[in-house]
């Protein structure tokens, strides 16, 4: 090849994945299937939370800003938990990528598994490798042109239910539904399934292995999470090489029928050792592994394997079993600290009360004088019932028997908090001229509130301000 | 610089610069990726086209759009007042002696009038409200004319000793250092801090049963129907040291404050009203 230096930029060279049989396919398949219906049907899921609350069993409510999955709401003061969540994901993916590689990006990731379907539309369409490479080829004619129509159909297609199953998730499924019918829907709605349909189709349909070269951070992340012992997908160049005819008996094993290299979605030869491209969906395995049993050899030409197996498998000695790749210090280590995280969210989960109280002092003035000479402070406090009904709630005060506690607007020292709402009330505590309370600069104190239903109770410490002349 | 060469272990043409040994391959970046650059600056020239953006001397190209911040705000302002009619009728519409401190209608009242409050009354009362000396604290329980809620709103809305306003409320304190002698002002200094257990035979005690009792009440208890303020409690709006009081009962004291009902529209004073009564002083 001569040197190209005047090319700066390059065409993208189009890849026609071959059709392939085999475990790592089914695997595949079926992971398709599962994180496809979960992504489309969890919307549909019904959760009964009682008359006031939204039965949708996952439902990002934004307008009320709630968060809902099954028997677990969140509110905004929570996002902590959805902040572990997302760190629990991070470590998740630590973990997995310094075991097996990146076997996110193979079988799980949104971009891998809609490629793998818009690609099996593509073949249901315009047929498998050799024809779409025909098709590619071929001038416009009405063939074509019909056959390119009804694959960019379907994929619109796929790329709306894409669309319209995203919005399902901020708002009440059926509801919704029902609007895009009668063509009632917000605007904003419209707005999100067509943005999230033209990504579809066009990360799916047109960038496909250019979203994982040079769009996504990942891949060179997940660079910094493998060592010797992960495994990958790797070619056994010392039992493969040199290639060449398959009765030609000085050669290797490999009979250079590039099968691994048709099947890529990636484009990639992985008999050139493992490369940046490269998503480990293992797809090679299977493409070489029928090859291989055709011929009557033994499987694995291309197989998940170490880099540190090599020159032990090349010496001859025994192989490392699948265990010892996984269970290292390192993946030990991730999983404890994911674990950890886990628990301690679900620690947090369980001791979370029903009724919450956040007590802001009010600092301007930090206290009033009043006609007697007593000495006042303002609190501003937030009462949070998270019960499906309504409740009543006492508010007390500790800290010394001369405290005296009043609510702004009513004269009892209880008060009605709506269901699943957050109840803002201005407080006055007040204390007599010359107790110690008043010529001290601050004393801490003790809001309670109870659930006069249940007797449950929260404590929030604050402080009291006095006029500090003592 | 070196020639381009093409490197042996991975067949691909280098881009012909080494250093220490290190060479760089050449990857040519995709097509597409110098498709979005150029689509960025078509998209940033069409945005200074259809969007205000060309400074001029004294505005800016209006855009093909006709887009406008302004208009945007005064748009929303007309949403949010549109949506908030039947509330503001409402509030025109209740009895001030009757509100319901626990309806949407009291709560709307205060948020209301929480930023009435921060807009026109915080520059002599203070954000918090806790007044200055001569403004009045309106957190305590202490009212000149009144804190019930009807006489808040009559002191918002007509103002005190307000010229403008014919039901403005006055007090009318005379100077008594017109009256009487430097040491019978010195006697009443001394008097009136002393008046929750006072000794009325002092001459201090004679002075203020003569010339005071007549407005702050013959136990210095305060007038609401005149603004007589209570002379017996621990509040003093223009200090209760004897240099204050000296001052107050020679000189007399008259604050002012502008008839709100002149410049505020009905439910802005109502709300106002409704949210300083919320304080904590409200009776």
């Amino acid at each position: 090849m001569a040197p190209q230096t005047d090319g700066l930029y390059a065409a993208r060279e189009p890849i026609f994945p071959k059709r392939v049989y085999g475990t790592f396919r089914n695997l595949k398949w079926a992971i398709m299937a599962v994180t496809l219906g979960i992504y489309y049907l969890v919307p549909w899921l019904r959760w009964d939370r009682g008359p006031n609350l939204p039965d949708q069993a996952v439902l990002i409510d934004l307008a009320n800003r709630r968060f809902y999955f099954l028997w677990i709401e969140i509110w905004p003061h929570e996002f902590y938990f959805v902040a572990g969540l997302l760190i629990m994901a991070g470590l998740g993916l630590f973990l997995f990528t310094s075991a097996l590689g990146r076997v996110w990006c193979g079988y799980t990731c949104p971009q891998t598994v809609w490629t793998d379907l818009f690609i099996l539309v593509e073949r249901w369409i315009e047929g498998d490798r050799n024809a779409r490479i025909r098709l590619h080829r071929a001038k416009w004619s009405p063939r074509k042109a019909a056959l390119r129509a009804l694959k960019w159909i379907v994929w619109t297609l796929i790329g709306v239910a894409t669309g319209g199953a995203w919005v399902f998730y901020f708002a009440d499924a059926p509801t919704l539904a029902n609007q895009f019918l009668t063509l009632t829907a917000p605007a904003v709605a419209w707005i999100t399934v067509a943005i999230l349909t033209a990504t579809t189709v066009i990360l799916g349909g047109f960038m496909r292995e250019q979203v994982c070269i040079y769009m996504c951070p990942w891949p060179r992340i997940q660079g910094a999470m493998m060592d010797d012992s992960t495994l990958t997908v790797a070619y056994r160049d010392w039992r493969g090489e040199p290639r060449g005819k398959a009765r030609d008996a000085t050669a290797g094993d490999c009979v250079d029928c590039n099968a691994c290299v048709a099947v890529c979605p990636m484009g990639i030869d992985i008999r050139d050792g493992q490369q940046m491209e490269c998503i480990t969906c293992a797809l090679c395995i299977d493409a070489c592994d029928d090859i291989m049993g055709k011929l009557g050899r033994e499987r694995g030409l291309i197989d998940y394997l170490a880099l540190s197996d090599a020159p032990m498998e090349q010496a001859g000695e025994k192989p490392r079993p699948l265990w010892a790749h996984v269970l290292r210090p390192r993946t030990v280590l991730y999983s404890i600290i994911w674990a950890s995280f886990g628990v301690a969210m679900m620690y947090a989960l369980f001791i979370r009360p029903e009724i919450e109280m956040t007590v802001a002092p009010v600092r301007n003035p930090t206290f009033v004088t009043l006609s007697d000479g007593s000495i006042r402070n303002a609190y501003e406090i937030r009462l949070r019932n998270k019960h499906g009904e309504p409740r009543q709630f006492g508010v007390h005060v500790s800290g010394d028997l001369a405290l005296r506690l009043d609510l702004e607007g009513t004269p009892y020292d209880s008060i009605a908090v709506a269901p699943d709402a957050t109840h803002k009330i201005r407080v006055y505590v007040t204390i007599p001229r010359h107790s110690p309370l008043a010529e001290a600069n601050e004393t801490p104190i003790r809001f309670w509130i109870e659930d006069l239903g249940n007797g449950e109770r929260a404590s929030v410490n604050s402080i009291f301000n006095g006029r500090g002349d003592q | 610089m070196d020639e381009p060469r093409v490197d042996e272990l991975t067949g691909r043409p280098t881009m012909g610069h080494e250093f220490d040994g290190i060479e760089e391959l050449n990857t040519p970046m995709p097509r597409w990726w110098l498709w979005t650059f150029y689509l960025t600056i078509i998209w940033g020239v069409g945005y200074t086209i259809a969007y205000p953006a060309w400074p001029m001397v004294s505005s800016a190209t209006a855009g093909l759009l006709g887009y406008s911040t302004r208009a945007e705000v005064s748009a929303d302002i007309a949403d949010h007042n549109l949506s908030n009619a039947a509330l503001v009728e409402q509030l025109n519409a209740v009895d001030l002696a009757a509100f319901d401190p626990q309806s949407d209608l009291h709560r709307y009242a205060v948020a209301r009038g929480a930023s009435v409050f921060r807009a026109q009354c915080s520059q002599c009362h203070g954000s918090g409200a806790a007044g200055a000396v001569g403004y009045p604290n309106l957190l305590d329980n202490d009212w000149l004319w009144g804190g019930d809620l009807e006489n808040v709103a009559h002191s918002v809305r007509h103002g005190i000793r307000n010229e403008t306003d014919t039901d403005a409320r006055y007090s009318e304190m005379p100077a008594f250092g017109d009256i009487l002698e430097p040491e019978e002002i010195e006697a009443l200094v001394k008097f009136v801090p002393t008046l929750a257990e006072a000794d009325w035979d002092s001459a201090g005690g004679v002075l203020f049963a003569d010339n005071c009792a007549a407005c702050h009440g013959d136990l210095g208890l305060g007038d609401r129907s005149q603004g007589a303020p209570n002379l017996a409690d621990a509040i003093w709006l223009y200090g209760g040291d004897s240099e204050s009081l000296t001052q107050t009962i020679a000189k007399a004291r008259f604050g002012v404050m502008p008839a709100w009902g002149q410049r505020l529209s009905e439910e802005d004073v109502r709300a106002v009203s409704t949210y300083v009564h919320s304080l904590g002083g409200g009776e």
